[in-house]
């Protein structure tokens, strides 16, 4: 009995020591932080292999100053301390260079700390809400103003919406989002009566009062359509109730910014033709960029029906940018790097250059696509341009002031340009 | 104390094994970090997390396996006493959130704020925030265990109502009018008591104060079971009409066990909070609930040395597999429950003790 | 009629004028050949003009077109660059040229691509289509037409239904008609037809009356007629609160529904049989992925699929059920707490063998023609197809669940070992072969309510967790062991919430139901129809 729970204890602590000591380092080491199991896993996984594939590529190509890279995917479990503690052993145990990872806001809150604790570097592929820049984090999904302006102005000019019903989970992207977006069409004179928000829950799976209710709205004689934010799982039930209810998307057109193509390989999108969405990718855009991503996936997944999407773009341009940096810099090092990525520009699938800004966000252009039934895009309408994404929002009364600029001498991720203070991290 | 450890070798060990961890590691940890014995500020916390959570689980095993309550719900507490830790570490951030806002968090900004709430209030006093730690649960444990003890609900019963428990609070918490956070919960947390979560003391301190937490709740838990009234409890469990019939006021018993216990989980979830760095809704899953029966019933039911070790033990096999076999943990988790129901049902604590004797 | 053309094109811009001179420049007449061309090349903004001027050339066949375009039916292909209708592309389809109605084998799905249009367009067409539809052979098509343009119409418009109304024999569509003109003379300068218009519109349900007649009071706020005007609104008012009310019934009730079918296997298993399932959720599930796979077996039978998918799914979840129970629970009975921990761990085996099998995207599965669309009870009202069938599908089962329970041998063994196993046993009960049998027929049907859910909501590994907590809820809030209790609990709770929805919100209704279930309990331990006798303790 003695000896026995002794080994125990000496078994356990002796497996956490050995564990840390430090591999001989003649690789470059990149951490792959996405879930694998729990709920996220059926976002993220494909993220993670979207990563194997560029290190596999880069790889092939020669590797990266001379070394090879390897990748380190750890599964945080869909359990957000649990992303802040594997984001510590990635860079304290493993050593690795960058992390690429997180899908949801929360994820990306809990592993914040941790990364400007340690001066790592960090980047997240996803489109958020904004309201945050840090020295240690790389933006590479969208900025609200890189999705949720260009969507709306694309409703109000191209299709004549004059009623707004804002749809969102509850929680902080839509909230965000809609707050914003609220502002911005009251600027642009729309009457509160005319603007309709709603949050439900995460998974919320019974949409019948909420669809009839914006039927309802949408009765009013005024051409109404419904910006969604509503996130992942519930989306299927909400675009069935749409479809049972019978309204179409030339009755109501519903533009969601959280339906990509992934989303739709899991419904029947028969219901939903004209349906739409922004994003700053579609698996269907014309580029050579993108024919060869599309055909390098297929290959390395081993699946020719595997649809791309625009977080996995996201990826593909974070990922390049760090290679060009690292490259520029001539070293691994997270300072040297998080100098050096500020002005970087690589391909984009679009058939574009994007930049990395001094805010640690990217230039992209804005895409508004149309569901088609074969569950992909068709793209109605593009921006002219590259948008820069903004950290703070102009329509924020909290953030309207702030800018973010990582290059000295201001470094600084949140400035209030009136009262020229800075705060946030590091302050 | 020692009255306490009589025939009680594995509370010996456990006891002994903290007592020793806290005067090694520190040791360990300022060796050079090439010493093949050196042990690293990450491990530390890591250790430091499954202490915690050896403690909710010391808690849950005094219900369950001495009140009899298969309890769905205890992560509520936990998550109450992070939730009111939490925020005492929010108030501390003061002028320091990206708005810079001394009076409002960052969250609170963020959706147009513009005073503090009042159940915020008082929470920037390190003792008002460990007395919430405290009473949040225990208030919550008493009306919702006043209310079922008193009408005898029992068994299944009770089991699925403090899932329903749980699972309202989640939902509750998850929306944003709550005021606490959201889905993305408290985060970003600065200092404690004016001293740095990201120095190396403070995480140290930290780890010394769960094993502390830890030896205290378990030297309690074991005073309870062992005294008079234990005995009481321990009848209750196995039959709880007979004890009624020999005078006793079983629900009060019942009741003050079950807010003791809540109390417990709730320190266990303040001292979590600091060392993991962010608290969401999340805590609240009904599946955390029956992810801690699963620990105990690992270690070994009843026992309260084996509760503890269960949930070192798990946690420690969840951080190892997620890492390097991720496809697999559900498996493992899944096939531990069914293996420990059939074949171990006193768990490891009972396959020692059977050793033992032979 | 190219004079025309030219003169519509001139003022529709540049584009536009390109491509008549181009035309123009090659003969001077205008074939149909060189429309398909131009639509095919296109970008959307000229497609309106496009078939805007083919609409002037040949009604029927730009109508024709438009419809194809709408249903997405209209290719072109690569090789002639001539416009097809396509139903399915897909290699071996048959495709139908327009110009001359010719037939032929696509080789490839790439050799044709589709004639895309957007939303804009879409509109534009529809109401092309709908003004056409106006003076249609079927009565129901032309009522249909009538009735989307109340409230929306052109002065021209306005006259060609003035125009119909004179031949119209059909009374629903002269009402609808009447309806359209109604809209219209409400702003006439006639106090008397303003106040026919009023009589009319205040008594018809259909929502743009109410609008008209809200934009009345706006617009004439000096008007003799408002206090006319405002009873009427008052009056629809009304109405609307009733029909609305009722509508949140039947929501309530397809709630409740899907409720009593997701907890009534449980109410098997846990209820007569006291085994805490937790991989109930995970049965269920696996009924949804029997459906997906049948599907994917019979992808041209959408319809009988999901019939076939009925019977399948409660022989596959059956039979993992027989496979628990056998495996696991029967080592566990007389300790019913141990059951819920050896079951959450199957669940979790399961949720996580599905992810390995199937990936952890969600699966796409389809809703047959015949359960989509509403049936209109009044402008008012109108329920919709699919959530009608759940109710019927879920009473369905109901019904034939407590037959099996009362009416047969198996059931009355079942209920015989449930209340008495050791009597039951020497009364030559084989009390292990009906245990499992008991566990597999609540099992089968947990997997039954999979098929109706997969016609709701996500097929996925996580979809089973989604249901549980309320299965439970149900179960024991209708009291365990007790059938009627279930569907009362569940189509209750189902209305509860749904009433409670539109002033709390979906997340605080939900709350409020979990808190009421948890003090109800504390009043009455055993739920809303406990089970009598001394075994009956939990």
């Amino acid at each position: 009995m003695l000896r026995n729970s002794f080994w125990k204890y000496a078994a356990l602590t002796g497996a956490v020591a050995i564990s840390n000591i430090a591999l001989a380092a003649d690789t470059i080491k990149v951490g792959v932080l996405h879930s694998l199991s729990g709920t996220m896993a059926i976002s993220e996984t494909t993220l993670k292999d979207t990563m194997l594939m560029l290190i596999d590529e880069q790889n092939k190509k020669g590797g990266l100053l001379g070394m090879q890279l390897e990748p380190v995917v750890v599964d945080p479990a869909s359990n957000w301390p649990l992303y802040a503690e594997k984001a510590r052993e990635l860079i304290e145990k493993d050593e690795v260079a960058a992390i690429f990872g997180s899908w949801t806001s929360v994820s990306r809150k809990s592993v914040l700390p941790v990364i400007e604790e340690l001066n790592s570097v960090f980047f997240y592929p996803v489109q958020y809400e904004g309201e945050e820049s840090s020295k240690n984090v790389f933006y590479t999904g969208a900025a609200p103003n890189q999705q949720a302006i260009p969507a709306v102005d694309y409703l109000i000019n191209d299709l004549g919406i004059e009623r707004w019903v804002l749809a969102g989970t509850d929680y902080v992207y839509p909230r965000t989002t809609n707050k914003i977006l609220e502002a911005y069409l009251k600027a642009k004179g729309v009457a509160p009566e005319d603007i309709m928000v709603n949050y439900t829950p995460f998974g919320h799976s019974d949409w019948q009062s909420i669809v009839s209710d914006i039927s309802k709205f949408g009765s009013k004689g005024k051409k109404t359509g419904v910006v969604s934010t509503i996130n992942g799982d519930a989306n299927v039930p909400f675009y069935k109730e749409l479809g049972a209810q019978g309204i179409s998307s030339a009755d109501i057109p519903v533009i969601a910014f959280s339906v990509g193509e992934e989303e739709l390989s899991g419904i029947d999108t028969a219901p939903l033709v004209g349906h739409l969405a922004a994003w700053n990718y579609f698996m269907s855009v014309d580029s050579e960029a993108n024919e060869s991503f599309i055909e390098s996936w297929h290959a390395f997944i081993k699946d020719e029906d595997r649809v791309t999407n625009d977080p996995m773009e996201a990826h593909y341009i974070g990922f390049n940018m760090w290679v060009k940096a690292v490259e520029k810099a001539g070293t691994t090092d997270s300072q040297a790097v998080q100098d050096a990525i500020i002005g970087v520009s690589v391909p984009n699938l679009t058939g574009g250059l994007s930049a990395m800004m001094p805010n640690h966000h990217i230039s992209k252009p804005v895409l508004i696509g149309e569901i088609q039934d074969d569950g992909q895009f068709e793209v109605v309408s593009s921006t002219s341009g590259l948008v820069v994404g903004d950290a703070w929002s102009d329509y924020l009364e909290g953030s309207k002031d702030l800018i973010s600029d990582w290059r000295s001498p201001l470094s600084c991720g949140a400035y209030n340009v009136k009262t020229a203070k800075c705060s946030g991290q590091n302050y | 104390m020692m009255r306490l450890l009589n025939n009680d070798v594995g509370g010996r060990w456990l006891i002994g094994s903290l007592l020793l961890a806290i005067v090694l590691i520190p040791v360990l940890n300022s060796l050079p970090a090439s010493s093949s014995l050196y042990f690293p500020t990450y491990s530390v916390t890591l250790l430091g997390k499954y202490l915690t959570l050896a403690l909710l689980a010391l808690s849950v095993d005094l219900v369950w396996g001495y009140l009899g309550i298969l309890t769905l719900g205890h992560a509520a507490f936990f998550a109450l006493g992070a939730y009111a830790m939490g925020m005492y570490l929010m108030r501390q951030i003061g002028d320091r959130g990206v708005y810079a806002n001394a009076e409002l968090s960052d969250f609170m900004v963020f959706l147009d704020w513009q005073e503090l709430p009042w159940f915020w209030q008082g929470f920037d006093q390190f003792w008002v925030a460990i007395l919430m730690v405290m009473l949040v649960p225990a208030v919550l444990a008493f009306g919702f265990g006043y209310l079922a003890f008193r009408s005898r609900v029992s068994g299944v019963y009770l089991s699925i109502i403090t899932q329903a428990m749980t699972y309202a609070l989640m939902l509750a918490f998850y929306r944003n009018e709550m005021g606490l956070g959201g889905n993305n919960g408290l985060t970003d947390f600065k200092d404690i008591l004016g001293y740095s979560l990201q120095s190396d003391h403070t995480k140290m301190a930290l780890f010394i104060a769960s094993a502390v937490a830890l030896i205290i709740g378990y030297l309690l838990c074991r005073f309870i079971t062992t005294s008079r009234a234990g005995k009481v409890v321990v009848a209750i469990r196995d039959a709880e009409e007979r004890t009624r019939f020999m005078g006793y006021r079983v629900e009060n018993i019942k009741l003050w066990v079950f807010v003791f216990s809540a109390m417990l989980a709730g320190v266990a979830g303040a001292l979590y909070v600091p060392q993991v760095g962010i608290i969401n809704p999340n805590e609240f899953s009904p599946l955390n609930s029956i992810e801690v029966l699963v620990w105990v019933a690992v270690g070994g039911r009843a026992t309260l040395y084996g509760a503890a070790m269960g949930a070192i033990l798990i946690n420690y096999a969840k951080s190892y597999l997620t890492v390097e076999l991720p496809e697999v943990w559900l498996f493992v988790l899944g096939g531990l429950f069914v293996f420990v129901t059939l074949v171990l049902p006193q768990g490891v604590a009972g396959l020692l003790k059977r050793k033992g004797t032979e | 009629m190219i004079n025309q053309w030219l003169v519509n094109c001139l003022s529709w811009g540049m584009g536009c004028l390109l491509l008549v001179l181009a035309n123009l420049s090659q003969a001077g007449t205008f074939e149909i050949v060189e429309y398909e061309q131009a639509l095919i090349k296109a970008k959307f903004d000229q497609k309106a003009q496009i078939m805007a001027s083919w609409y002037e050339a040949d009604q029927a066949q730009a109508v024709h077109l438009m419809q194809l375009m709408l249903d997405s039916q209209l290719y072109y292909l690569k090789q002639d660059k001539r416009l097809y209708q396509v139903e399915d592309a897909s290699s071996g389809a048959i495709a139908q040229r327009i110009h001359d109605g010719g037939l032929i084998t696509l080789k490839k799905k790439r050799d044709v691509k589709r004639v895309s249009i957007n939303n804009r367009l879409r509109s534009v067409f529809r109401q092309r289509v709908t003004e056409t539809q106006l003076s249609a052979a079927k009565p129901q098509d032309r009522l249909a037409a009538a009735e989307s343009i109340i409230g929306d119409t052109t002065p021209e418009l306005m006259a060609t239904i003035a125009r119909l109304r004179l031949g119209e024999t059909d009374a629903s569509v002269l009402a609808a008609f009447d309806l359209v003109l109604a809209v219209a003379t409400l702003h006439s300068s006639n106090e008397d037809q303003q106040r026919q218009s009023i009589r009319l519109l205040g008594e018809s349900l259909h929502p743009a009356s109410l609008n008209a007649l809200n934009g009345f009071l706006l617009t004439y706020p000096q008007s003799p007629l408002i206090p006319m005007v405002g009873k009427y609104v008052e009056q629809i008012n009304g109405k609307v609160d009733f029909y609305g009310s009722l509508e949140t019934i039947y929501f309530g009730l397809s709630l409740g529904s899907v409720l009593v079918l997701a907890g009534i296997g449980l109410a098997i298993t846990f209820g007569v049989m006291g085994v805490i399932n937790m991989a109930h959720g995970e049965l269920i599930m696996i009924g949804a992925y029997t459906t997906y796979l049948i599907q994917q077996l019979m992808p041209n039978h959408i319809g009988l699929s999901l019939l076939v998918a009925v019977p399948a799914a409660f022989l596959v979840s059956g039979a993992v059920g027989i496979l628990i129970e056998r495996g696991v629970i029967r080592f566990l009975y007389g300790r019913p707490l141990e059951t819920l921990l050896a079951t959450f761990g199957i669940s979790l085996i399961l949720q996580q063998a599905v992810r390995s099998i199937f990936s952890p995207l969600n699966r796409s599965v389809e809703t047959p023609l015949w359960m989509t669309g509403v049936i209109d009870i009044n402008p008012l009202l109108s329920l919709t197809q699919s959530r009608m069938y759940i109710i019927v599908f879920c009473l369905t089962i109901f019904l034939l669940l407590l037959a099996v329970m009362k009416r047969t041998r198996l059931g009355l063994q079942v209920r015989a070992v449930s209340q008495n196993r050791d009597m039951a046993k020497s009364m030559g009960v084989r009390s292990e072969w009906i245990d499992a049998l008991t566990f597999g027929l609540g099992s089968g049907v947990a997997g039954v309510a999979g098929v109706a859910l997969s016609q709701l909501t996500n097929v996925g590994p996580n979809m089973g967790q989604a249901y549980i907590i309320d299965s439970f809820m149900v179960v024991v809030f209708g009291g365990v062991g007790n059938l009627w209790g279930t569907l009362v609990a569940g189509l209750s709770l189902g209305v509860a919430n749904k009433i409670l929805e539109p002033w709390a919100g979906a997340v605080l209704s939900k709350v409020l139901v979990l808190i009421f279930i948890i003090l109800f309990i504390q009043k009455r331990p055993r739920g809303l129809f406990p089970q009598r006798g001394r075994d009956a303790k939990g």
